[in-house]
């Protein structure tokens, strides 16, 4: 082969043509934003829709887009097409490897380390916990869509039961977190059960968007059915959680009392912050140790061929249900601990917007990888906290992310998957080898 | 023929809307004997197949497997699983079905699913990692370990299923379906795309299966060298109908087989054989 | 019983709305396989458009209601194909052959820029709009004293509806471009080979579902008078809904599914509760879909094994 190692078969189609697409983008930017830019609409005080126009801003969308034509094409021609395979020099290959191995003990130890590290930043620490708790949820809808290859848009109604039965057994029967935390999980894996039973033999898209239905319906349930769950005003009042039973408050029976350490508010902030960690490592731990028994193995090769699996005699139904029972389970505890940490739930939390989110972290992390979910997590929620001032545009950055992400990684950030029993290596397979199941 | 029968096929009738696939067909296939379903392309072999391990719903007909000791199932109104697992069914697929993302090992350890389960007592004894199933864990890797010797592919343990070549893929398909330790084992196509040399390999595998294993078998083939070497009994399709049945001499010789294949009429297909070309 | 032939009216145009958009989702499931989650959103677009229209044109001082209506039409028709074009270009087009999930997730990414797009754009707030066409006919006067009506604006819905279905039919069925768009649904590969341009196909699939959703957001905000960023969502789910009722891939389908879903949301709303009348309308997919997954007008799959 004579050929460089990464070969463009035209090199630069010239100034010319980059400047024709632009201006046809910048044509098409012009009437799409005509009307929705250029002119603004506003329910005036008395009912009656006034408008103004915006034509400066409208000038400089289309500007932006036609900028952001050629700056694309040149970067599209710098770096070649999507899926040009890159030759990376051996030791760069060996050295990257070994980060690779390290990036997950690292950040372990760096996680445990974070509440010692950043003691008096509640701002910090609060992200922190939000990190974990996407983390444990996407580490739950990894063993449905990413070992099962079940097309779940509808997690969020797991993540809904479990906060509710916490918050309701909490506020009326005064069960101790403790206590209802494996309840919610059964209550939550039956009900993926109960759910998952009709749906199961749907395939791909279909299943996506039975389980989309079935999560807005649990939102709608909940907004409705106030006299259970309080409708739109949610629950509040919801107790704190207690290191089995001692409570950590400022008075004498409290934790700080007890240690013979002064009171302090953060005392909690970090006690939910090892709650959820431990969570979110109990997901983990059983998750990798379910890959490595029959039943894991029988997810994945349900997502490679299901077909196959049916002429060997697994029952597949069932398969599906554990799987979307075990999922369930997860992001029941993850609901509950949602429930403690704030105090007080909504409907409002639990829309399809958080599945989506899940979802993408799943996706993005390279289904069926715990490390990559982890980081994928980290990546999106810090992201988003880094929008926290331009708040109206967050969605909009998370669509366009998501198209983006999907344009360029689709079988996202690791690129490939561990076999969980091998003779005498154990060698990672490409993600391209790998399916990603129809459901 | 008389002789301990594993398979009956007893009037089979498959009809997907206005089109009749298959056609009141019987057959039977002997216990530790290998039976041939040979015809052109479109008779309705597969079909048969897929109703006899139970993808599809016969319109009409009967399929019984005996066990070797004598317990009876009526395959027709299984489900596709059930048949394998309960009636110990395996099959192997036209266009191979191995599972790309997984290594040879872990395709053999799916395959054994059912019994490592019941061992896992239901994953939990597996979760505690208890040593009873430690060891049918450890049991179940060497009977893979077994079989991919046997197929000569235990340096490839642990290459991904997708990346290896293709006459590789076709004896992995089958190794796994051994690994469910079948009484009836159902192969689609085994030789497609195989050349000589991996043809009488094949060969060779499927008589020590049959020696050894004692298992019975079932093929669809077009590569005649294949059937003509394994087979103790030969079914011809066309058209969805029997046209033809016996031992691989007989079916040889017979003009409608040859017609069939042919595509013209028997009169026109004795007439060729006569002239002796 | 004059109430219930008034649901009855109410239905039947609230469902040629869902049908309308319900179109769009089956051609695009017909020739790309994919559910084009964005198009709820393109037919919120569609209203926001003719909204703005609207009100450029009345302040300029023309009163001619049927020259109105006619320039809206065209004008959000125009534009909100335009939409459609542009979000299977960038969104769908790059990934025809990637692996399944990422047409879906990109569609929901779509579909959320498109929501907080219009959200950003034009605010959050609720946009009402005073009624533009009023009057009706009274159909008949019960006992009661029950007024069973058919207002102009109804007429307008389901006159247009007609119109178009008819136009896309003759479309579909006896120009090139219609035997095209079979072509691909059957067979893409084949129909490249044979001279069909498969992109543009593909895209004016898209083109033309969008420009139905447009008419249907137009509808929609003469119907009820208001449009806002987050209905596209609901609407969405409720026309796929009538999609898969009546068959995805059979556009009589989706018009008939359109209608059915309509009255049944109507009449869920008139005799049971108000509040529940997304979740008779999530419910009827689910039940569908377990239990009739090809729909009333479809053709059944036999799985190749």
């Amino acid at each position: 082969m004579s050929a460089p190692p990464a070969a463009h078969t035209s090199r630069a189609p010239g100034a010319a043509f980059i400047l024709k697409k632009a201006l046809i983008s910048a044509l098409v930017a012009l009437v799409l934003f005509s009307l929705m830019i250029g002119v603004r609409t506003e329910a005036g005080s008395d009912g009656q829709l006034t408008y103004w126009t915006r034509f400066g801003d409208l000038a400089a969308m289309v500007a932006a887009v036609f900028g952001g034509s050629i700056l694309i094409e040149l970067l599209r021609q710098w770096w070649g097409p999507v899926d040009t395979a890159r030759v990376v020099p051996a030791p760069v290959k060996s050295a990257l490897s070994l980060a690779g191995r390290m990036v997950a003990p690292v950040l372990l130890v760096f996680t445990f380390l974070v509440p010692v590290l950043f003691y008096d930043e509640r701002y910090i620490l609060d992200l922190a916990i939000l990190v974990l708790t996407y983390v444990m949820l996407g580490w739950g809808l990894n063993v449905v869509v990413g070992l099962a290859g079940l097309l779940d848009l509808g997690y969020v109604a797991f993540y809904a039961v479990g906060a509710y039965s916490y918050a309701l057994l909490a506020t009326n029967f005064g069960l101790s977190f403790w206590v209802c935390l494996p309840l919610a999980g059964i209550l939550a894996a039956f009900w993926g059960v109960l759910l998952g039973f009709p749906v199961l033999r749907l395939r791909g898209d279909y299943l996506a968007i039975v389980t989309l239905a079935f999560g807005e319906i649990i939102r709608l349930v909940i907004i409705n059915w106030q006299s259970l769950t309080g409708g739109p005003n949610g629950v509040t009042g919801i107790p704190r959680p207690t290191l089995f039973g001692i409570p950590l408050t400022p008075g004498d029976d409290g934790l700080a009392a007890m240690l013979g350490i002064e009171f302090s508010p953060t005392h909690r902030i970090v006690f939910l912050f090892y709650l959820i960690l431990a969570l979110a490592l109990l997901t983990n731990w059983v998750t990798i140790r379910l890959r490595r028994l029959p039943i894991g193995r029988a997810w994945e090769a349900l997502r490679e061929d299901e077909v196959a699996c049916r002429a060997l005699g697994i029952n597949t139904t069932t398969t599906k249900l554990t799987a979307f029972a075990t999922g369930a389970m997860f992001g029941g505890f993850a609901g509950a601990f949602f429930a403690t940490r704030q105090g007080f739930i909504s409907p409002e939390s639990f829309t399809f917007h958080e599945s989506a989110l899940v979802l993408a972290i799943v996706v993005l992390g390279g289904m069926g990888s715990q490390l990559g979910v982890a980081l994928a997590a980290l990546a999106m929620i810090g992201g988003f906290e880094l929008f926290r001032g331009l708040d109206q545009y967050r969605m909009l950055v998370f669509g366009m992310a998501m198209v983006l992400l999907m344009i360029w990684r689709p079988r996202g950030l690791i690129g490939h998957r561990a076999p969980t029993v091998f003779l005498e290596r154990k060698q990672a397979i490409s993600s391209d080898l790998v399916k990603e199941g129809h459901g | 023929m008389s002789g301990d029968q594993i398979l009956s096929v007893d009037r089979l009738s498959m009809r997907f809307g206005g089109i009749v696939a298959v056609n009141d067909l019987s057959f039977n296939a002997e216990r530790r004997k290998i039976t041939a379903l040979i015809g052109p392309n479109g008779a309705g072999k597969t079909t048969v197949f897929n109703c006899i391990t139970g993808f599809y719903k016969p319109t009409s007909g009967a399929i019984r497997l005996t066990q070797d000791d004598g317990h009876l199932t009526q395959l027709e109104r299984l489900n596709d699983f059930r048949i394998a697992k309960l009636a110990r069914v395996a099959r192997t697929f036209q266009n191979i079905r191995l599972f790309p993302g997984m290594t040879a090992l872990e395709n053999l350890m799916v395959a054994q699913h059912n019994a490592l389960m019941r061992a896992s007592g239901l994953t939990f004894l597996g979760l505690i990692g208890a040593p009873s199933w430690r060891s049918a864990e450890q049991a179940a890797i060497d009977l893979a370990r077994t079989w991919l010797d046997r197929i000569g592919l235990l340096d490839r343990a642990d290459d991904a299923a997708g990346n290896l070549p293709y006459g590789d893929q076709r004896r992995l398909e089958i190794a796994r379906a051994m690994c469910t330790q079948p009484a009836l084992l159902c192969l689609d196509e085994p030789a497609a795309g195989l050349n000589a040399r991996e043809s009488a390999a094949l060969s060779e595998l499927l008589l020590s299966i049959r020696a050894d294993q004692g298992t019975s078998i079932l093929l669809i083939e077009h590569d005649m060298s294949v059937v003509m070497e394994i087979s103790d009994h030969v079914v011809v399709m066309d058209h969805g109908v029997k046209i033809a049945e016996g031992t691989p001499r007989e079916i040889r010789d017979d003009p409608k087989v040859i017609a069939a294949y042919l595509g013209t009429d028997e009169e026109e297909a004795i007439a060729v054989m006569e002239s002796g070309t | 019983m004059d109430y219930f032939a008034q649901q009855l009216i109410n239905g039947l145009v609230l469902g040629s709305i869902y049908g309308l958009i319900a179109i769009g989702y089956t051609m695009v499931y017909g020739i790309v396989g994919m559910i084009n989650f964005a198009h709820g959103d393109i037919f919120m677009i569609g209203g926001f458009i003719a909204l703005i229209t609207f009100l450029i044109l009345v302040s300029f001082g023309l009163t001619a209601i049927p020259l109105i209506l006619l320039v809206v039409l065209l004008v959000s028709m125009a534009i909100t194909a335009l939409y459609g074009w542009t979000v299977e270009r960038i969104a769908y087009r790059p990934l025809r052959h990637s692996f399944r999930l990422a047409p879906m997730l990109s569609a929901i990414g779509m579909s959320f820029v498109l929501t907080n797009f219009s959200q950003v754009a034009q605010g959050a707030r609720v946009k009402p709009v005073p009624p533009i066409i009023t009057g009706g006919h009274t159909l008949h006067e019960g006992a009661g004293g029950f007024v069973v009506q058919l207002s102009n604006i109804q007429i307008i819905v389901v006159v247009t509806t007609i119109v178009l279905l008819a136009l896309f039919t003759w479309l579909v069925s006896s120009t090139r471009l219609g035997r095209d768009m079979r072509a691909c649904e059957q067979d893409q590969t084949m129909a490249s080979l044979l001279g069909v341009d498969v992109d543009r196909t593909i895209s004016m699939t898209f083109v033309i579902g969008a420009a139905l959703a447009a008419v249907a957001g137009m509808m929609y905000l003469l119907y009820y008078g208001l449009v806002d960023f987050f209905m596209g969502f609901v609407a969405g789910i409720k026309a796929f809904t009538a999609a898969v009722l009546g068959g995805i891939g059979s556009l009589p389908g989706a018009m008939l599914g359109g209608l059915l879903i309509g009255l049944i949301e109507t009449l869920w709303s008139a005799y049971f509760s108000v509040e529940y009348k997304d979740v008779a309308a999530f419910s009827i997919l689910i039940v569908v879909l377990i239990f009739l997954p090809t729909g009333l007008l479809g053709r059944p799959e036999v799985e190749k094994v």
